[in-house]
Order: C-alpha cells, then structure tokens, then sequence
C-alpha cells in the first residue's frame, strides 16, 4: 500500500498552512456548500469559462469542474518552487538557442544528436535564427507533482503554448467572491497581474525594426478550437486584439492586420496555434489557420512570434530527461527541481527493465499530451498491460515509462464530504527580457477516488491555488 | 477595431432583426390566413414566401405550402438559413466570437435568447401555440437590442451594430409591404374593399404599429395612410425612411471617427434626401411593388458599400 503525502493533515494533525481552512471547513454546513458550488458553476457559466467540445453532441459548451478547496502553499516552499521554475525556463531557452545555432550541448556529447536533430519538432526553417532577447519559449509551463513536505518533481515541460491559465485567474477571481472572508483572514499573494507581466514580456521582445510602442496581438486558429474561451479571456485582459489568421496578411517586410480603418502593422504575434498551422507557405500548405508569408517576415525579424517556432524541440518527452544536464550545461547550477526518473524505451537496457515491470510503471508515448495514449499500469487490467506491452515492443522509440508516482493528495468536496484527492500544479513562467513568475498557477485534481490523471478531458477538475505570504 | 470584428457585431445584429423578421411574417401569414380570400387559403402561405425570397426553397423541401409546415421552415428549420432559429445560433455564434467587444449583458441576452431556443426545439410541437412562438422571438430580439442601447460603449462597434439592424430592417419593412403585393397580385379590384383594409390592417399589426398608425392618422386605413406611415413618416420605427436616416447617422459617426469620408456614406445621404423629397403619390405611380424593389436592391448595394469599406478588411 502506497502512503501518499496529504497535504493538509499529517499523523493526523492540520499542517499550518492550512490551518485556517480547517474551521472554514468545519463551519459549513453541507446545505451552505451546496449552494456555494452552484453559484460557482452559475459564476463560470455566466462570465463565459467553458471549453467548448464540437461534434460530440450535447451542449458544446462544457465546464471543467471546479473544486472550492484551495491548494495551499507557504511562502518558503513557494520561494523554493520559484526558484526551481525560473532556473529549468531559463535552461530549457538557452538549450532552444543553442540547437538552433551552434549546437553546443550536442558536440560535447550531453544530449544525444539524433533526439534533436531527428525530432519532428526540430524546426530546420528556423536553424541559425536568434530571436529578440534569445527567447525561444515565453510562456514556460512546467507540471509538478509532489510526493512528501520536500519532494517536488517535474512530470513534463510546456515550452509550446501550455493552456488553462485563465483557470487560475478565474478560480482565484470566483473564490474571491464566494468567500471573501478566507482572504480577510489569510494573507495570499494576488495572481491578477499575471495578464500586465504577459503583455509587457510579450512587448520586451518586439523586434529590433519595431519603433514605438509595439502592437502586440493573440493569434487563435479561432472560435471552435476548445480553448477558445481562454483565448477571448487573456486578449480582452491585456487589451490587445484577438486575431486569426485571416486577419493578418503580409505585404513588404511586414505583417499586417485587416481592420475598419485600413492595414496596421504587427510587432508581435503570441501564437495559440501549433507551428504547423502558422504559415502554409512554410510548414502544412492545407492550414487555413496561419497566415501566408509569416515565417518569411519572422525570419527577417519584422515580427516576433511567441513562442517561436521550434520551441517545441525543448519540451518532448524523450528530451525532458537531459533538462537536468541543460542546467548544469549552460548555468553550470545544480537543478532545484528533480525529474521523475525515467526510461526510454528505445535503449536496450531500459526497455527490458520496463518490460518486466510493465504493471507497475506509468507508460507514455513521447509526442502525446493530454493523459491520452498512456498506460497507468497498477490501475491497469492485465489484458490492457499486455496489449501496451505489444505496442511498446512495436515501436520501442515512442516509449517512456516513469514509476507510478505517489502525488499528494489535498482536501476536496466530494458528495460525501471531504476527501483527499491527488492533485499536481502548473505554473505559468514568463520569459522575456526578464524572468517572471506570479505567484500561483493552475492546480488540477483527479476527482475519482484513487485515480492519479488529473488531466481534464479524463474527469479532472481544479482548485484555487494559494501562495501565503511571508 | 479589426474588420471581422466588425462584421461578426454588423452580422450579430442582421440576424437578430431578421429572425424578428421571419416571427412577423409568420404572424401576418396566419392573420391573413384567417380570412377568406378570392384566391383561397393556400395563396396567401404562398404568396408570404414569395415575398420573402424562400419560395423556392421551402418548395423543395416541404411542396405544399400548409401552415404547419411553414411554421417548421420559418421557425424552427436549420436548412432555411433565415429561419428564427438559424437566425438567433448564428447571431449568438457571432457573439460568441466577439465576446470581449460585448458587455456581459449583451452577452447574458444573446446567450439566454440561444438557450432557451433549445428548449423550445425539444418541446412537443403540439404544445406551441403560433403566437407564442413570435410573442417569444420579439422579446428576445427586445432584450439584445435593450442590452446594446443600454450597456454598450457608443463607439465604432455601436456603430457597426446599428448598420446591421437598420440595413437588415430597412430591406424587411420593404419585403413585409411587398407581401401585401402578393397576397393581392392579380386581383386588381380588391383594391379599396374590405378585404384589403383588413389586410393592410394585418400588417400593421405584425409591425407592432396598429396603435401607432391610428394615433398619427386617425380614421380609415387606407393604402396611400399606410404606406406614407411605413415608407415616409419619420416617426415610425420601422418606415424605410426611418432606417435610411439610422444608417446615414451612424455611416457619419463612421466617417468622422476615422477622419475618411466613404462612398457608404455619400450613398446613404442620397437615398435620404430622395426619400425626403418623395411624396406617396410619387410612389403609386412608380406602383408600390416597383418602388419596394427598387429599394431593396439600393440597400442591398448600400450593404454591400459598407461591407467593402469596412468589413471586408480588404486593402484600400
């Protein structure tokens, strides 16, 4: 039997930064919650936070559960979090601009040639281009599990367009108004500026040809993408325009956008579209998505594209485990923050470890995100483990396999009361001219009992997440 | 503000008024259905299709113009692209798109006005009545349209939303008048007799103006009253010249907000003074039929103006 770390109760005592929470617990009566959860899902469904589902049937506009008890971090742990974060986003860009230029890490033999250079998303188009302020990924979202008061681990980095943080703004802002009085009584750090850092990061890496303030916009592939909503959401936040990519065009040096006043120039685009999609003459020639011509323009440096492309060859499962070699190779640090051991399939030696212990181990495919494509093997049934031990030995390449990690558990409503429920965290690092981290991010729950896949689109849901002020 | 922002708050508006459009018609065809006529009962469904441009689909895909079958097409038909539930999804489609250049109350209203259309879908048909039916669709279109006058920042995406509404009402007080061109086409006799006053009087109705109109002209309703209160009276609501006055304003604010004049604009000052020069004898003798048509397709190349000028996001 697994013990796994609770965060609020140890050997049956309140660990202090949940202190409080334990009478806010204890002073609300079952028909109190009630009501409070509905007018929380009435909140979310009236300010418009629902993931649309197209094609499924039914109501397209869904709701992610949202669970009213929040995750709580003291300051000391946060500060040592912080720290971790920054230091893994500012390797995972400078090994982003290394594989672009030099190649560095790869000649000194620390990170295997082929995981690079034949990693689909490798981005040849973009070799040999530095983007303004060397930064390849802006928007750094890290995932992190903990297993014990000190152990933190990082489950995968976001170094594309990692979504759900309007979740965080919204969770804390919904909170706020259900229960004012928990933030009379506790000192928590605020989350809301996370929308000005984005759009000031966002404007630090206007290109070199951009004079003046820079027109800064959020390009979405549109209103039936699921995450649309959090699209509308942060571009109405930072005020900046939401385009597609019919709204652009390019003509001369420059990008454009169509508007009732005529052609305005672009200085930066923060993309929610993949690579693939943003310029058909570049990458996919079917996508209607992107924007003709882009990539000439971006390569010219007329625009800055966020993240750039090719980021992407940073966060892939296979390269995750040599983030740790990134921070010693180009910040000559240790790692604050610990990668979940892991085995790559495609070696010998770990792929025979793997086999043998195949019901014990949580098997992912390199490229998938999601919680699809993945085994969980102790929750597995026998029949499920063995057809993935076939699809393992089919094509061992595409294969990791970690252990099955023991993730905290945190107090969440359930239809009996309160009950501990696993839960890991996704903060959000920006990275422009400087390095920023609000504090705080998305905290996703697996709201079945037992079950350890937080991920929304497999019954997860989320929660406030606190940072307690020194 | 982006061109296809402007366009999916010009189309948010089109739609509302149209699927208010399509509810009165239904309840024009089903007054006027009511009565006996010359050319029976079937003629009068048929000739409220005719009018509003879906004779030939609706043909297609129910034959027979029967009143419940109509009501499916008007009301609740998906494939009738100008039918009230097409109408309102795709209006509320737009919102959605557009959601941060709306207030939340827009928004609230849009989105009720979708959800409860759902409702209405899964209810027995047996259990709507006609005129709850319309009744429901003028509220709705009542709350968006309350929820913009009250809520909205007036800058350029008012703008852009008033275009939409009075382009749309414009063409449709004109196509509504021509179903009264139909309904009597080819009886040239019944011209004056009771017949006609009821239907003219049906019409009124169906515009929310049967008060209205005897309020501003008293005594017998006459076809020279009703198309002088419904074309040329400036007080009306929904009278063509009414609309082409809306739209000029708002082409102004437009134009003086962008510092640039536009042919949209220069083009709606004519139709304004034209129709201020007009008196409704001029009208009869073009023959109100003509007249009607002649308008709809000058607010159709109006429409078409504005879309190039602002929407269409083209270089200029």
């Amino acid at each position: 039997m697994t013990q796994y770390f609770n965060e609020m109760y140890q050997t049956g005592k309140v660990r202090q930064p949940y202190a409080r929470l334990e009478d806010w617990m204890k002073a609300m009566p079952a028909a109190l919650r009630t009501l409070k959860q509905a007018e929380a899902e009435d909140l979310f469904r009236r300010i418009g936070i629902t993931f649309a589902v197209y094609g499924e049937g039914g109501d397209p506009d869904r709701l992610i559960p949202f669970d009213m008890f929040p995750r709580v971090f003291t300051g000391a742990e946060w500060a040592r979090l912080e720290k971790g974060i920054k230091q893994r986003a500012r390797a995972l860009n400078a090994f982003l601009v290394d594989v672009y230029q030099r190649g560095e890490i790869v000649r000194a033999g620390r990170v295997p040639s082929r995981l690079v250079y034949q990693n689909e998303a490798y981005e040849k188009a973009v070799a040999g281009i530095k983007p303004p302020k060397g930064v390849y990924s802006h928007i750094v979202g890290i995932d992190i599990v903990r297993t014990g008061p000190d152990d933190f681990f990082v489950l995968e980095d976001n170094c594309r367009t990692p979504s759900g943080v309007s979740y965080m703004l919204e969770n804390r802002e919904i909170m706020m108004r259900m229960f004012p009085d928990l933030f009379r009584g506790n000192r928590i750090e605020p989350v809301e500026k996370y929308p000005e850092i984005l759009r000031r990061t966002l404007a630090s890496v206007a290109p070199d040809k951009c004079n003046g303030d820079p027109v800064v916009v959020l390009l979405t592939p549109g209103h039936f993408n699921s995450a649309y909503y959090e699209h509308s959401f942060l571009a109405d936040l930072m005020g900046i325009e939401l385009v597609e990519g019919q709204d652009l065009f390019v003509e001369g040096e420059f990008v454009w956008m169509r508007t009732t006043e005529g052609p305005k120039k672009v200085d930066v685009i923060y993309r929610r579209i993949d690579d693939a999609f943003i310029d058909p003459l570049c990458f996919r020639p079917d996508s209607m998505l992107g924007v003709p011509g882009l990539m000439d323009v971006y390569r010219s440096g007329g625009v800055s594209i966020c993240s750039a492309p090719g980021a992407g060859v940073a966060d892939d499962k296979a390269v995750y485990t040599f983030v740790p070699e990134m921070v010693r190779f180009y910040l000559g640090e240790e790692p604050i923050l610990q990668n979940v051991p892991t085995w790559q399939c495609g070696k010998q030696d770990d792929l025979r470890y793997v086999l043998d212990n195949l019901a014990e181990l949580v098997v992912k495919e390199v490229h998938s995100s999601g919680g699809y494509g993945m085994l969980v093997g102790p929750k597995a049934t026998k029949e499920q483990v063995e057809s993935f031990r076939a699809k393992i030995m089919a094509d061992p390449g595409n294969y990791i396999a970690q252990p099955t990690l023991a993730l905290s558990t945190t107090p969440t409503f359930v239809a009996e009361g309160v009950a501990p429920r696993h839960v890991d965290l996704r903060p959000y690092c920006l990275v422009g001219e400087r390095i920023e981290l609000v504090p705080g991010g998305l905290t996703r729950v697996a709201l079945t009992e037992g079950s350890l896949v937080v991920n929304s689109s497999q019954g997860g849901g989320v929660k406030d997440t606190w940072v307690l002020a020194e | 503000m982006l061109s296809r922002t402007a366009d999916n708050l010009f189309w948010i508006a089109r739609y509302m008024e149209r699927a208010e459009t399509a509810a009165r018609l239904l309840e024009v065809g089903s007054r006027i259905a009511l009565l006996p006529s010359a050319a029976g009962y079937r003629n009068e469904w048929d000739s409220l299709l005719q009018a509003s441009g879906n004779a030939d689909a609706f043909a297609r895909k129910y034959g027979d113009p029967v009143q419940r079958n109509i009501e499916s097409f008007l009301f609740f038909d998906r494939d009738n692209p100008s039918s009230v539930a097409s109408c309102i999804t795709t209006a509320r489609e737009n919102g959605r798109i557009v959601r941060t250049a709306l207030t939340a109350q827009v928004w609230d209203a849009l989105n009720t006005a979708f959800q409860e259309l759902r409702h209405l879908e899964r209810t027995p048909r047996s259990e709507l009545e006609l005129s709850r039916l319309t009744e429901w669709t003028m509220r709705h279109a009542a709350m968006v349209r309350g929820a913009i006058e009250a809520t909205l920042l007036r800058n350029d995406g008012w703008d852009f939303l008033n275009l939409g509404y009075n382009l749309e009402r414009a063409d449709n007080t004109a196509r509504l008048m021509d179903v009264k061109y139909y309904v009597l086409l080819p009886k040239v006799e019944f011209v004056g007799s009771g017949l006609d006053n009821y239907q003219w009087t049906t019409l009124l109705r169906a515009m929310s103006a049967h008060r209205a109109f005897h309020w501003a002209y008293g005594g017998e309703v006459t076809a020279a009253k009703i198309a002088h209160f419904l074309i040329l009276n400036p007080q009306c609501p929904r009278s063509l010249i009414t609309c082409v006055e809306e739209i000029s304003t708002h082409l102004n604010r437009l134009a003086k907000a962008y510092g640039t004049k536009s042919e949209a604009q220069s083009s709606a000052q004519e139709m304004l003074a034209a129709l201020e020069a007009t008196k409704v004898e001029d009208i009869f003798d073009e023959g109100l039929h003509e007249f009607l048509s002649r308008f709809i397709r000058e607010v159709a190349g109006l429409g078409s103006l504005v879309h190039d000028t602002y929407l269409s996001g083209d270089m200029r």
